[in-house]
């Protein structure tokens, strides 16, 4: 920590957890679409006549249940909350009768029935006038009371009997009283047929509700917490890469990238001290500054960033920042307030640029902003070979879809409030004036039509080979042709966008204190987030010291040491082995290098040779090495084992 | 179909109202009725009542059971997880709610008929008590001696009781290997196109005369008659294809009663479009005011998966429909020449799609994963895991075993179609890796 400043540290940090905290909130305002059509569902099933079309419909459908489908999508740590909130919804807004059931609890119907049961029941208790129950007499069984919500987290995973069974028995009583059913679906609806017969799908009358997809999810997620200069805590390129690409190869979990988030905060604050000048307000960054110590500064000078800050001062300065500790402060406030306005410039010119480009052909930079974010944090953006394409393909836009962007762009820098970014708008304003202006003072443009047809026809290609042999002949012509008014100031439109990147999309490893805000161990997260078993067994056996730090098992070719624990050893002989070894052979071997770490004399009689305590040991780390999975016991030739992995030393 | 409903001992005036209860099962509700005699007399000890599902079965009987108030249990045997279930259900339901508090916990056969018989004096009836068994076909895998005693109950208890067994199934496929006391068999026949109009036609909409809604009703059977006889399935057709009529929609209201080719007109492009999802069961959203998805149950909606489950999902293909042998050929960079005549084997000369996936270990699914896969992969947790999903998603099936330890065998369960959209979307040709396709 940094001195005297732990608590306010620690507020900090937890001010900040908070908002990721919130994005709970945010989940649920997502999924409120999905929840309210569900509620409205529920609601008209409920209540009296069952259908708004008339008692015709409602009798033609008495016998059916009404069951609500939920189609999720894969990434099912998610669902859970969205099943909980839904329960919740349902307990406040309809009935406190809901039961919600996971897979895995239901192996067979009489558990089933008894989940059911228990939760349905459990809160009927005081509610006797609603439910006319119908006396099953044993234990707890109270036949269904009324509103039987349900929940079928992920309906694959459900044995399929089971589920008949239940819906069939549902349907004995839903005259009697009113069910309805929710079943979530990971896949695709028509799984619903593939698990139920038409002897029982008939029984359901099913309603789909589909929930966003998870990528768009994330596209939320990260434009409310990692999109905005409010949220002070700020992962750096490598960082959010692995973030994002778990999300995307592995699960799919909006949940777990959050966590991954709120990992990457907590080490953060932990790790840096400078982190407690991490915090949303100014006010707040000013008196924490004022309140560093010496020690507190010494850290700041030995910053990567604030060395070369001082490398460019002029020489008085320089000793003015070493030695002053005042003028430090000052210099600190100062940078800080910088990095801060930084960033309220960067994301809104971020999203311009990302308005302007998402719909290019093949789209150079990127569909998505985050994939415009990474490249940005990664390097100087307008060095890349995709940014000049993509400017290339905006200087040949047509003029209404040039405008449609450049009105996006209006759109989005009225929304902010740093003078730069007013500044900038007003200049945006000025050319919008002018292209409109264009159109009055066309009539004149019209003589030199014969002259811009290239252009012309060139407006129409989508294609990009097209338009880069077009482009080819463009630059030929260009030469000798006079641009016409539009051309021109589509030009100064775009090195007016061009101008503002290199201005405000600079990463932000050039500013001074970046580190304050930036978290950068991305190695570190990987490892706690995308967790390798294997690789760290293998490790763990191949070079126990990696693990133990002994130095006893150091040695100078990489191998296993004679001292090494008998697993390893037992590991490191089993890899010299062909499919099946023979265990008697092992046993030997393994005695052989045991008596080599005892220091025995190789001349001895004693030496390698198999006594009661070694077999035991033996015994013991070929167990292990079973239980671990590298070996297993075999019928195909007798005193064998088998190996299950491949590869030798 | 005039025959009335006559036996004596009951009320006639009774008797007319349940006929009309059950249109086009007088005669079976008749013979049922003299087999069941008067309600004073002793009855057969059982009878067996089967046919195709939905006619009419439970209906005719709990219609003849309550309407004549007849002293009866009906139970279903998909609800009894327990034989005690059943019996505490019986006993409820002739004796009232606190004699099944006697039986035991877990009680056997002999619990039940000890109760009966103390039971069936304290409430002597004069009339035939009822038990009916639903669903009868699931005795079978009860306890085998259930099914012989509920069909001679009658002289164990020493009571007038009948059992009344439903079933989709006949008799023969009950019969114990010991043999058994043989119940009355009564078949139950599907319903014949009239029936079905006559039966349809009842569920008049208000805002149809009589005659339009019988066109409107002959219409749909003349075109579903042939594939679909399942009264459910038709009534729900009924409905659906009712929201496409003019009265339906409410559009065009002066339709003229006697044109029913005005009707015809209107109503075929559905009926045909409707042909294709007969069963299906399209899942609608025509009542709803929020549509979420316009593709409906029968469209195989895409499944968004992550990136590397893609390719797990890919390369469980592969090895499910290549054989082993061939991996060497797809997967390793120098192969060498292997020609496609010279290493089959002439078994393997039939298409693997045709036999269908071949169980795979897991060691080999990786293998193919980690060469078909473009980037290094870290063998993380994540790895591992997405292939438990991809098991509980039914996309993967395991077999054998749960031990994970044991080296697991799975199988692929999507089809071609599936897994080339998959492969589309990460650019990945499948076909090239498909030994069938070579």
């Amino acid at each position: 920590g940094c001195d005297g400043g732990e608590d306010t540290h620690r507020l900090h940090y937890e001010n900040i957890l908070i908002k990721c905290l919130l994005s709970k909130s945010l989940q649920d305002e997502l999924n409120r679409q999905i929840l309210e059509g569900l509620l409205h569902f529920i609601k008209r099933c409920c209540s009296g006549p069952r259908h708004t079309a008339g008692p015709w419909e409602a009798r033609m459908r008495a016998s059916e249940i009404p069951t609500a489908a939920l189609v999720l999508g894969v990434n099912v740590p998610d669902h859970d909350m969205t099943f909980q909130s839904l329960c919740e919804l349902l307990q406040q807004s309809v009935t406190p009768h809901v039961a919600c059931l996971q897979a895995k609890e239901c192996g067979a119907l009489k558990s089933l029935m008894r989940k059911v049961l228990e939760r349905l029941v459990g809160s009927a208790a005081e509610d006797e006038e609603e439910g006319d129950t119908h006396p099953h007499p044993k234990g707890a069984h109270c036949t269904l009371a009324t509103l039987c919500e349900w929940r079928h987290t992920y309906l694959e995973a459900f044995n399929p009997r089971v589920l008949q069974d239940f819906i069939l028995i549902c349907s004995r009583y839903v005259e009697q009283l009113p069910l309805i059913l929710v079943f979530g679906i990971a896949t695709s609806p028509s799984t619903i047929q593939q698990v139920l017969p038409h002897s029982v799908s008939s029984l359901l009358c099913i309603e789909l509700f589909q929930s966003l997809s998870c990528t768009q999810h994330l596209s939320t997620v990260m434009d409310k917490l990692i999109l905005t200069h409010y949220f002070p805590f700020k992962p750096n390129a490598k960082v959010l890469q692995v973030l994002v690409s778990i999300f995307l190869y592995h699960d799919f979990s909006v949940r777990n990238f959050i966590k991954g988030l709120k990992l990457a905060l907590l080490e953060h604050y932990l790790n840096q001290p400078l982190s407690v000048l991490c915090c949303e307000k100014k006010e707040e960054v000013e008196l924490n500054t004022t309140q560093l110590s010496h020690r507190g500064l010494e850290s700041v000078r030995q910053l990567a960033s604030f060395r070369r800050y001082v490398e460019q001062q002029q020489p008085q300065e320089q000793v003015a920042l070493l030695t002053s500790d005042q003028h430090m402060k000052e210099t600190c406030k100062k940078l800080l307030k910088d990095l801060y306005k930084y960033h309220k410039n960067y994301y809104p010119v971020l999203r311009c640029l990302h308005a302007l480009t998402c719909s290019l052909p093949r789209v150079p930079l990127g569909k998505q902003i985050r994939e415009l974010h990474i490249t940005c944090l990664e390097g100087n953006v307008w060095e890349r070979e995709e940014y000049r394409s993509a400017m290339q393909l905006l200087r040949m836009l047509a003029k209404e879809e040039l405008l449609r962007q450049l009105r996006g762009c209006q759109d989005i820098l009225k929304l902010c409030r740093s003078t730069k970014m007013r500044a900038s708008l007003e200049r945006l304003q000025e050319l919008l004036d002018q292209f409109e202006r264009l159109d009055e003072a066309k009539p004149e443009t019209a003589a030199n039509e014969g002259m811009t047809s290239p252009a012309k026809s060139m407006e129409k290609k989508t294609d990009l080979f097209q338009l880069q042999k077009t482009l080819l002949e463009m630059k030929e012509t260009r030469r000798t042709k006079k641009l016409s008014g539009f051309e021109i100031l589509r030009n100064e439109a775009l090195d007016f966008i061009d101008a503002l990147v290199r201005s405000h999309l600079v990463p932000p490893e050039t500013q001074p204190l970046h580190e304050v805000c930036y978290y950068s161990s991305s190695a570190l997260l990987r490892r706690h987030l995308n967790a390798t078993p294997r690789t760290s067994i293998q490790t763990a056996l191949s070079s126990p010291y990696h693990y133990l730090q002994n130095d006893a098992l150091l040695t100078e070719d990489g191998g296993v040491s004679n001292a090494a624990p008998d697993l390893c050893i037992v590991h490191k002989l089993h890899l010299e082995c062909g499919r099946l070894i023979n265990l008697y052979d092992w046993l030997e071997a393994y005695a052989t290098v045991v008596s080599a770490a005892e220091g025995k004399d190789p001349e001895s009689e004693e030496y390698g040779k198999v006594d009661e305590l070694k077999h035991a040991r033996f015994i013991q780390a070929v167990s292990e090495l079973q239980f671990l999975g590298f070996i297993k016991s075999t019928k195909q030739k007798t005193d064998h084992v088998a190996r299950l992995t491949w590869g030798g030393c | 179909m005039t025959a009335s409903l006559q036996h004596p001992g009951y009320d006639p005036e009774r008797l007319l109202c349940v006929a009309e209860k059950m249109p086009c099962r007088v005669s079976q509700a008749g013979t049922l009725l003299s087999l069941m005699g008067e309600p004073a007399q002793y009855s057969y000890p059982s009878i067996f009542l089967y046919g195709h599902r939905s006619t009419g079965k439970s209906h005719v009987i709990n219609t003849l059971l309550m309407d004549l108030e007849l002293p009866h249990a009906t139970v279903s045997c998909v609800e009894c997880v327990s034989v005690g279930l059943m019996f505490e259900r019986v006993l409820l339901a002739l004796f009232g709610p606190d004699t099944s508090t006697l039986l035991p916990r877990s009680p056997s056969l002999s619990d039940f008929v000890r109760i009966y018989r103390q039971q069936a004096p304290l409430s002597p009836a004069n009339q035939t008590r009822y038990i009916v068994i639903e669903k009868a076909e699931l005795l079978r895998d009860m306890d085998s001696n259930l099914l012989p005693v509920l069909v001679r109950l009658q002289e164990l208890v020493d009571d007038n009781v009948t059992v009344i067994l439903l079933s989709e199934i006949v008799w023969d496929r009950f019969r114990p290997n010991t043999g058994c006391f043989e119940p009355l068999i009564l078949y139950f026949p599907d319903y014949s196109k009239g029936d079905l109009q006559q039966i349809l036609s009842q569920d008049i909409h208000p805002s149809y005369s009589p005659e339009l809604y019988s066109a409107f009703i002959n219409i749909l059977l003349g075109v579903f008659y042939s594939v679909c006889r399942d009264l459910r399935e038709l009534r729900h057709l009924v409905r659906t294809q009712h929201a496409q009529t003019p009265a339906g929609s409410g559009s065009d209201t002066n339709l003229k009663e006697s044109d029913t080719h005005k009707l015809w007109r209107n109503i075929e492009p559905h009926l045909k479009k409707a042909m294709q999802t007969v069963y299906l069961r399209d899942v609608s959203s025509e009542c709803s005011d929020v549509v979420f998805l316009s593709s409906g149950l029968s469209a195989h909606a895409h499944v968004e998966l992550p990136y590397y489950s893609k390719f797990l999902l890919i390369a469980a293909y592969l090895a499910s429909y290549n054989p082993a042998r061939t991996d060497r050929r797809f997967f390793l960079k120098h192969h060498g020449k292997i020609k496609k005549t010279n290493f089959l084997k002439k078994h393997e000369k039939t298409s693997n799609h045709l036999l269908g996936p071949k169980p795979f270990p897991l060691d080999r699914l990786l293998a193919i994963f980690y060469s078909v896969v473009d980037s290094r992969v870290a063998p993380s947790a994540s790895v591992f895991s997405q292939i438990s999903s991809l098991v509980t998603l039914q996309l993967l099936t395991q077999l054998g075993h749960d031990d994970q330890l044991d080296a697991p065998k799975y199988k692929c369960a999507v089809a071609l179609d599936f897994i080339r959209a998959i492969s589309r979307t990460v650019n990945f040709d499948i076909v090239k890796y498909l030994y069938d396709f070579l």
